[in-house]
């Protein structure tokens, strides 16, 4: 008989359960396999039923975070190999309601990350004839790191403060302003401030760093709300050492 | 939303952080491992010059205020943590209690 | 199809379910004796206002063997503050060199050199 392996997946279907529950499934183990080849194989050959997402199955979509071994992780990106001989857990990623078996409901999110305004706002309007925003090499190497994100939300799921406060906006987002922030091309870091610096941006952080230690593109949100938290404190000197407030 | 006023509690924090870090670790070896051997003796006179000098003044304060807000601040992100609550009791016990040690210090320096 | 999504609670517990969490909680529980040793320290300040005998009691106490071990406590929890706070400066504060970021071993090396150099001033101030 061919080696197998189990998984626990946590199950819910909003039409039938009051409340989540495991259920076991015993699948081949290959040693190429992912997770999510594993669910794959669950989903086509033993239970239709069962629910996730994802899409590009290498890690660039950012859609098939999961709770694997209570860790967060892209199911793409966490191999059978590494779970040789036990039992793996699979659950929707914590800190998000359970829309359906592995499925989160999200919108908490996107509104967070459109909160912060990601996308370049210029310092004055130019006209097209002007020609394009020259950048050097130097300075696309301050913010490099942060495009990198394909919020995927795994570091949502690490935060404990995001689970403490599900208003904190988070390390993803935040991460994405500073990206938006550094970038020479941009003048908008004043009309992020109002979220980024509230009460429930950069100063619900207590700088665990686990939301940099689950992010499977490096892009090191820990580091990028430290940084924040103190170009915000010297506005905020500014500010009170100028007449007139912010500008 | 409007930006916070939390550098206040926060820049504290971070520069007695900082404080804390360079310099607890060899007050704690002096007073409580070299002196106890008898290694060194803290002098009433010594110490006394120091904090006779107006910068010696200083350099104890921050030496001792910093980190009491330092910790003050980051007890009560912990005890927010740890399900206690961020009610005004936790704060004014923890920031209260650096403001009593700051005065108490800021005082007995200036009667030295 | 009914949408009903399921809210899991966060278990005041939650801090003890990895030893990523458990780490950081002792980290930030460093802050308890750094307060400690704070507050021992502003006693010792009256107690040097006060005079010399005040000032040689509070001396005394602080080399009992119940002071000893209080502080012994505080040395292991300040050191450990110490590294876990050098050890996120890269993060906080990255240096660009010519375009390029600058290591953050070397830059959590200049704190130990900064750590050093501020230990060494400190006893030799008080007379080493």
């Amino acid at each position: 008989m061919s080696e197998t392996i189990t998984l626990e997946v946590l199950r819910y279907h909003p039409e039938t359960d009051s409340e989540p529950h495991f259920r076991s499934y015993t699948v081949p183990y290959k040693d190429e396999w992912v997770v999510l080849d594993a669910l794959n194989h669950i989903k086509d050959n033993l239970d239709a039923t069962l629910s996730y997402r994802w899409s590009c199955h290498m890690a660039v979509c950012g859609s098939c975070g999961m709770m694997i071994n209570n860790e967060p992780k892209l199911s793409c990106h966490a191999f059978l190999r590494d779970y040789r001989g036990g039992v793996i857990r699979v659950e929707p990623l914590d800190h998000f309601p359970i829309e359906r078996d592995l499925v989160i409901v999200m919108d908490s999110f996107m509104d967070k990350l459109s909160g912060v305004k990601p996308y370049l706002i210029p310092k004055e309007d130019r006209p097209l004839a002007e020609g394009e925003y020259l950048q050097s090499p130097a300075e696309l190497n301050t913010f490099h790191r942060y495009t990198q994100c394909i919020n995927c939300v795994l570091c949502y799921a690490a935060c404990p403060q995001i689970g403490l406060n599900e208003d904190f906006v988070g390390p993803a987002a935040l991460a994405l302003a500073h990206r938006y922030n550094l970038d020479s091309r941009d003048g908008g870091r004043d009309a992020r401030a109002e979220v980024v610096a509230s009460n429930e941006g950069v100063w619900e952080c207590t700088f665990v760093g686990a939301c940099s230690q689950v992010c499977p593109k490096q892009v090191d949100p820990a580091a990028a709300i430290q940084q924040i938290k103190i170009s915000a404190s010297v506005d905020w000197l500014k500010n009170l050492l100028t007449p007139g407030g912010y500008r | 939303m409007a930006r916070s006023n939390k550098p206040i509690l926060w820049l504290p924090f971070a520069g007695g952080g900082l404080v804390a870090a360079l310099i607890m670790p060899v007050l704690i070896l002096i007073t409580g491992v070299l002196v106890p051997l008898g290694v060194l003796h803290l002098h009433y006179e010594t110490i006394a010059a120091v904090a006779h000098n107006p910068v010696g003044k200083l350099v104890l304060l921050g030496a001792l205020a910093l980190p009491a807000w330092h910790a003050a601040h980051r007890l009560r992100m912990t005890a927010h943590d740890l399900g206690l609550g961020g009610g005004i009791f936790v704060k004014a016990g923890c920031y209260g209690t650096a403001g009593l040690l700051t005065f108490t210090a800021a005082l007995a320096l200036i009667l030295i | 199809m009914s949408r009903r999504p399921y809210v899991r609670k966060v278990e005041r517990s939650w801090w003890l379910r990895r030893p990523r969490y458990v780490l950081y909680m002792i980290r930030e529980l460093t802050s308890l004796f750094v307060g400690l040793y704070c507050a021992l320290l502003v006693v010792g300040l009256v107690r040097l206002a006060q005079g010399p005998a005040p000032w040689d009691g509070f001396v005394a106490a602080f080399s009992s063997p119940l002071g000893v071990a209080v502080q012994l406590l505080c040395l292991v929890f300040a050191i450990y503050h110490s590294v876990t706070w050098f050890a996120l400066t890269p993060k906080a504060m990255p240096l660009m060199m010519k375009g390029e970021p600058v290591p953050g071993a070397v830059i959590v090396g200049a704190h130990y050199v900064a750590w050093a150099a501020v230990s060494a001033i400190v006893l030799i101030g008080a007379g080493v």
